[in-house]
């Protein structure tokens, strides 16, 4: 349906449906942060001994994140006397609007999904590419040595791991032969990429990882070097932005993660068909989301040097093998 | 060319891996520091001042609140030093309990800086299990003393308050629960490469080096110097315990997290056979003149805290109060070896060095 209305002729009426449609899909994504910041400070709150939020709304914390919100939003707006105001107060902007944006792309199941594009996974990179203008801004704005020294590690994290990032998809890419997301989970029908891209996978979510700025990877924000790195001035609904941008990726970067391995909305089994695809995406989204959590629990944070050699001397040379492989592999027992 | 401008950096007081009110003013190529000044004396509070005014028992609770991560230690090194002037002998059930404090308090302000470390480093959950465990060591001190933190224990002569009814089992049970904590934790932490790679060949300096900024504790013995108070100067009842000085070869930060993890199982055995050889009866408090008066004349003592050598230096002209007392606070003095190992780094190693020095800043400040 959506297909059919992005060919035809633009008008008040498409718009107003797509409108609609992106209203809700926003509602989707705020509920899920919402209730992702919950689940997250739950399992930390397991796994490290605690109880995490347990009383706004209940005894489950059900209505903390909201309560958390609410307070952002009420809190005083601060914005720094030698700051550069309007960068200060576009930065935040900046690096949420392309978190949203790539959702467009990712097919939540075999019926919704928003633009069905032909290079959908080059749509998600380019456009997630554009967050780290918003983080280096924000760091170069605030006029704070901690916010700059935060932004300038975002920056450069986020270029290098980008890099590894694409370089591992390749490999999906070319057992696929397309860059359209949809063609993509159609060719796993037969066998999840997580098991014919192994390599792929392994990187894949490093590297993602680090671009979420995410344990071990947290360089940009890391709390006991830079206080908070490049959102150390923001208060109030700003630096919610910059948070809602965070989440909003990690609600993107899982999707994509069920998309391009874990076979998107298909059942693992045949016999297992009845079950919607939009269960199935859940389940396995949830379970990437989980993994980033446990990572966090886990892992004490890389050193900023050192993540970039990671990045150009050990995950890239990786990844390329592993397109060289993949490619001689194909050729070889799969023909041209 | 490239022309890049020298910044200056502010690290502290109110930073959050500076372990309190400690002020690094580092100077900055990028992200490679060129000079670092530390800058003290936030939290000084005069003790050795005021202890000129104060009755020797009423400076005990001050020293509670230099090395207030290791209460125990400092409250001993006071007592020490006037026993000594004094010539008090020391009932045998008292030394045994001021030797068991003294060793949990080691494990727990060792578990602090185990957590606090690697919080240092990035990973949260370290620290919340290290606390779990020192939550225990806390529960069992404070039916020994009253006390969470700050013990106010010992008493020139002996110790304030016996042991509890059923406490000393619950010490024996306590050793074999931490042995298989501990090997969780060397599971989780130790080996992990990303750990690895923040510690290893960090901070490093020689022996020499060492020696002539008169470090002390862990830093000393990291360097492959074999110097513990207990087993070289051995006072209290040290000498009646079978345990090794650890000491490491690399100089480094790792070394030093290797040295303190391991002196938690050497203070555990210390713990271990003190239970077994525990007087079933017996005084907690030697005779002592209801005022405590240290004859004319002057004493230093040096004991072995969790940090390094602590010694206290006491002039008496014979009254209630000492003419002059001081004390030699090993945080002070590990720390001053800092600016020059800072030189050169580049600011995430900062916060790994200075955590792996263990300066506890009520000590530093005095």
């Amino acid at each position: 349906m959506i297909q059919n209305m992005l060919e035809s002729s633009p008008g008040w009426f498409n718009f107003i449906i797509f409108f609609i449609l992106g209203v809700i899909l926003l509602f989707i994504v705020l509920g899920f942060v919402t209730y992702s910041i919950l689940a997250e400070r739950k399992v930390m709150g397991f796994m490290q001994l605690r109880i995490g939020p347990n009383q706004v709304g209940g005894r489950w914390g059900l209505l903390q994140t909201v309560a958390d919100v609410l307070k952002l939003l009420l809190k005083e707006d601060i914005i720094p006397k030698l700051a550069d105001k309007p960068l200060f107060i576009l930065a935040p902007i900046i690096a949420f609007a392309p978190s949203f944006m790539v959702l467009a792309t990712i097919p939540f199941t075999d019926k919704f999904q928003f633009a069905d594009l032909g290079v959908g996974l080059l749509y998600y990179v380019a456009v997630s590419g554009m967050t780290v203008f918003g983080v280096l801004l924000g760091g170069w704005a605030s006029n704070n040595k901690y916010s700059l020294l935060g932004g300038a590690r975002a920056t450069a994290q986020m270029i290098s791991y980008e890099i590894p990032l694409v370089m591992s998809v390749l490999g999906v890419i070319l057992l696929s032969g397309s860059l359209n997301l949809n063609k993509i989970v159609e060719a796993q029908a037969h066998g999840w990429f997580i098991l014919l891209q192994p390599i792929g996978f392994i990187i894949f979510i490093i590297a993602s990882t680090a671009e979420l700025s995410r344990t071990p990877f947290d360089l940009p924000e890391s709390e006991s070097e830079l206080v908070a790195g490049y959102h150390t001035e923001y208060t109030g609904f700003r630096w919610a932005f910059f948070m809602l941008a965070e989440y909003v990726y990690l609600f993107a970067m899982s999707a994509l993660i069920t998309v391009l391995f874990l076979g998107g909305w298909m059942s693992p089994f045949k016999f297992l068909n009845f079950i919607p695809g939009s269960v199935w995406f859940a389940l396995k989204f949830c379970f990437v989301v989980f993994i980033y959590i446990w990572f966090r629990v886990t892992f004490p944070r890389m050193r900023a040097d050192k993540l970039m050699e990671f990045a150009w001397k050990v995950l890239l040379p990786i990844a390329l093998a592993n397109i060289f492989l993949t490619a001689l592999i194909k050729s070889l027992f799969f023909g041209a | 060319m490239i022309r890049t401008e020298e910044m200056v950096l502010n690290v502290g007081p109110q930073h959050p891996s500076t372990h309190g009110v400690f002020r690094l003013i580092v100077k900055l190529d990028g992200e490679i520091i060129t000079e670092a000044i530390p800058v003290i004396g936030y939290l000084h509070r005069g003790t050795e001042k005021l202890a000129e005014d104060l009755q020797y028992t009423q400076i005990i609770p001050y020293t509670d609140r230099m090395d207030y991560l290791s209460a125990m230690t400092n409250n001993y090194v006071i007592c020490h030093a006037v026993e000594t002037m004094m010539g008090i002998e020391i009932p045998e059930r008292a030394e045994y309990l001021r030797v068991m404090a003294m060793e949990l308090n080691r494990i727990a302000s060792h578990l602090v800086w185990w957590g606090t470390f690697l919080l240092d480093l990035g990973a949260v959950s370290p620290f919340l299990y290290a606390f779990r465990e020192r939550e225990m060591i806390i529960n069992l001190l404070n039916e020994l003393s009253g006390g969470r933190l700050t013990y106010n224990y010992m008493r020139v002569g002996g110790v304030k308050w016996d042991a509890p009814d059923g406490w000393i089992e619950k010490v024996k049970e306590f050793v074999p629960y931490m042995r298989e904590q501990l090997a969780g934790y060397h599971s989780l932490v130790t080996g992990n490469e990303i750990f690895m790679n923040r510690v290893s060949g960090i901070g490093k300096y020689t022996k020499e080096d060492a020696l002539n900024y008169s470090l002390s504790g862990a830093n000393l013995r990291s360097t492959g110097v074999k110097w513990d108070l207990r087993k070289d100067e051995p006072y209290s009842i040290y000498d009646r315990f079978d345990f090794n000085v650890i000491t490491e070869e690399g100089g480094d930060a790792l070394a030093r997290y290797h040295v303190r993890t391991k002196e938690i199982e050497e203070s555990l055995k210390i713990v271990e056979q003190a239970c077994e050889q525990f007087p079933s009866g017996g005084e907690i408090l030697a005779k002592v003149p209801k005022i405590i008066k240290a004859p004319k004349g002057e004493a230093f003592v040096r004991i072995e805290s969790p940090r390094g050598e602590i010694g206290c230096y006491i002039c008496s002209d014979g009254k209630k109060e000492p003419y002059r007392l001081k004390f030699r606070r090993p945080s002070f003095y590990n720390l001053q070896i800092l600016p020059k190992l800072l030189k050169g780094e580049n600011i995430a190693n900062m916060i790994a060095i200075l955590g792996a020095i263990d300066i506890v800043l009520g000590e530093v400040d005095g």
